[in-house]
């Protein structure tokens, strides 16, 4: 089985995509020769050809629109915005054209847009953001945020395979750092199903995304000091998991909810709604929220660092709570 | 009124030999001037239902967005289209919608959001579309579907088709950033896609000379590099003239055109608005414009069309009006359970 990085295992996704279905095709700003400001495609133009992999000009909404009109034509188009931060120029074809498409009309969009997200990477206020929590709020949209390159490949292709416009967020620190074992074939994970990283008996912890490192490392510590936490990786915000959710809960009566963006208005929200609303019995604490700082994100190292949680915060929420 | 064409599109005699043909055939001229004549009472229905039902119950779930005095754009574009061809409709589009196969009980269940309307019941008014009938979806937000219209034309030209996009939109769509990017996008890409610009002089209460600081629109079709042309949208052979060459043009590969097609809006942006921020005046110089009358009187003088046909030709028309609209009256509404059904 071939080792690849988590950059690697979504070209090879692609690719994998690509040679089983002549609909899928790529469009997007330096997608080409180029490969892409983070590389992700390269090759493919090579491979494919400008027909199958198409540079565009500077346009996102001109970008998304193509990829909704093609899809309604039939054709499984993947969009590549070059940073999750340029979606807003073509916020609207997302939120207005696409997400109500099915409900008004019967038909189904099946295209995907993946875009580099999440920071750590010293580039600041809009090249690092993590806005999965934008478009959380609309119905007709799926939100697919992997962590692992083995996850990466087979949430793609159930992404570019699903009939429904996904929105397939990438987590660019993670493109180089990660290498594992990943099937040279295809396969698929299906979208809707979260995993548990690490099984623990005394606090669950919700993520996704890069935040599950800083999650297992916060894990390996507590076990030292005889905490065992539960990482529960989501792998899909839309559709949510809430069963794999609910089930570490019932078990642990303790909750971390932990995401990169900021706190105020995140996804960490609706997960303590969830918790809440479904599993109030089993609450043996207040669950803790963990997210980024209510700022832009900035460029210098102690800032940035500063910016999102950290192990150590992890860590001390979870001794808060087996204490409460 | 000063119109003219801007900026011709290089020698192609295709497109303008074909149109020619159709405008001499007394069948596609007499069956032109039933799609006009058939958007016009249809949208009047919708007005006089608009005008005369019960606030408390009302037949109509909002309000009636008509095209009146500008049916000879869209009827005379969508005109130009063949079998296979998309359209991306905008808001007053009813003459289009008419000519590429959709129905009066479609129109009325949409506009009295039953069950079986095409959105549902979960859309309403001039929000419709028909997949099956390569039709998109028109949505409120103006210029957003023409991206979308070039997306299905990106389709075409990905699987070869020799189909092509009408993209459809107006004065007030113009202003906005998305129209800019799709423009320039089609003409990078050559896209099949001619958009047709219905320059209805108001959007909503904004006046043109208020909208943008020149007169013709279609001259921003030069810095895309694509043909653009001024015409009057009130005359719809020319129309139909117009948007058949850039149609062959698109369906040859030789990429999009802009066609701008001056008319007025006769009455308010929907039922509900009287329009008095509109000059009585400007109505008036327009009402002598009215593009069915000057197609009528064009006929009559040809002889194609006589007094019996007409009456005939409204019969039928006000007949499949009443069986629509008495259709879609009996027809259910949606039920708070259908809200959640998968489409």
């Amino acid at each position: 089985m071939p080792n690849m990085s988590y950059g690697e295992a979504i070209r090879d996704g692609l690719r994998t995509a690509m040679r089983a279905d002549e609909n899928v095709y790529l469009l997007g700003e330096d997608v080409a020769q180029f490969g892409g400001v983070y590389g992700i495609t390269k090759g493919l133009y090579d491979e494919f050809g400008a027909r199958r992999v198409k540079n565009t000009p500077l346009s996102e909404a001109a970008i998304i629109g193509e990829a909704i009109g093609a899809s309604i034509a039939g054709l499984r188009p993947v969009a590549e915005i070059q940073f999750s931060d340029f979606i807003t120029t073509g916020f609207s074809q997302l939120v207005d054209v696409a997400a109500p498409y099915t409900f008004r009309s019967g038909t189904h969009l099946p295209f995907v847009i993946r875009a580099p997200s999440g920071g750590g990477l010293r580039i600041g206020p809009y090249h690092s953001k993590s806005l999965e929590a934008l478009f959380f709020h609309f119905p007709g949209l799926k939100i697919v945020m992997p962590s692992t390159p083995y996850d990466a490949k087979g949430l793609l292709l159930a992404a570019i395979r699903d009939p429904d416009p996904v929105l397939f967020l990438e987590h660019k620190k993670l493109y180089y750092e990660l290498r594992e074992e990943v099937p040279s074939d295809s396969y698929e994970i299906p979208l809707g199903k979260a995993v548990v990283r690490r099984p623990g008996t005394n606090v669950t912890l919700v993520t996704y995304s890069a935040m599950v490192y800083k999650a297992l490392e916060a894990a390996a510590k507590l076990e030292q000091e005889g905490i065992s936490l539960e990482v529960v990786d989501l792998r899909s915000l839309v559709p949510l998991d809430e069963a794999t959710i609910l089930q570490s809960f019932a078990k642990t009566n303790r909750a971390i909810i932990l995401h990169e963006a900021p706190k105020r208005g995140g996804i960490g929200g609706e997960l303590v709604s969830l918790l809440c609303e479904k599993a109030f019995d089993y609450l043996a604490a207040p669950i803790i929220r963990l997210g980024a700082k209510m700022t832009p994100i900035p460029v210098a190292p102690a800032l940035e660092d500063f910016y999102y949680p950290s192990v150590d915060e992890i860590i001390q929420a979870a001794k808060r709570l087996v204490q409460y | 009124m000063g119109l003219h064409t801007i900026h011709s599109s290089p020698a192609n005699t295709a497109g303008n030999a074909a149109a020619e043909e159709v405008l001499r055939s007394p069948e596609r001229l007499l069956e032109i001037y039933y799609y006009l004549l058939l958007t016009r009472m249809l949208e009047n229905k919708v007005a006089y239902i608009c005008h005369n039902q019960n606030p408390q119950q009302p037949i109509i779930i909002g309000k009636g967005y008509l095209s009146t005095g500008q049916e000879g754009i869209s009827v005379g574009a969508a005109y130009a289209l063949e079998s296979g061809d998309w359209l991306a409709p905008s808001h007053r589009d009813m003459g289009a919608l008419m000519v590429r196969g959709m129905t009066c009980r479609q129109i009325f269940l949409q506009y009295f959001a039953r069950a079986s309307s095409p959105t549902w019941g979960r859309d309403g008014n001039v929000h419709v579309g028909d997949t099956s009938k390569q039709i998109l979806f028109f949505i409120s937000h103006m210029g957003s579907n023409l991206p979308v219209g070039n997306g299905v034309a990106a389709a075409l030209q990905y699987r070869g088709a020799k189909n092509v996009v009408l993209g459809c939109f107006g004065d007030g769509a113009s202003s906005q950033g998305v129209v800019h990017e799709t423009m320039n996008y089609a003409s990078v890409f050559k896209l099949p896609i001619v958009f047709v610009l219905n320059n209805n002089r108001y959007a909503i209460s904004t006046p043109l000379h208020e909208q943008c600081a020149v007169e013709h629109l279609a001259l921003r079709a030069a810095g895309y590099g694509m043909p653009g042309k001024t015409i009057d949208g009130n005359n719809v052979m020319e129309v139909y003239r117009h948007v058949k060459e850039a149609v062959e043009r698109a369906r040859r590969g030789e990429g999009p055109s802009l066609i701008e097609c001056k008319t007025m809006r006769m009455g308010g942006h929907g039922t509900h608005d009287p329009a008095t921020y509109i000059p009585k005046e400007e109505f008036e110089t327009w009402k002598k414009r009215d593009p069915i009358l000057g197609y009528k009187n064009y006929l009559q003088e040809q002889g194609i069309l006589t007094e019996d046909q007409e009456q005939s030709i409204k019969a039928r028309i006000e007949g499949e009006i009443e069986e629509a609209v008495e259709y879609a009256r009996t027809q259910p509404m949606p039920v708070a359970e259908d809200l959640l059904k998968e489409r």
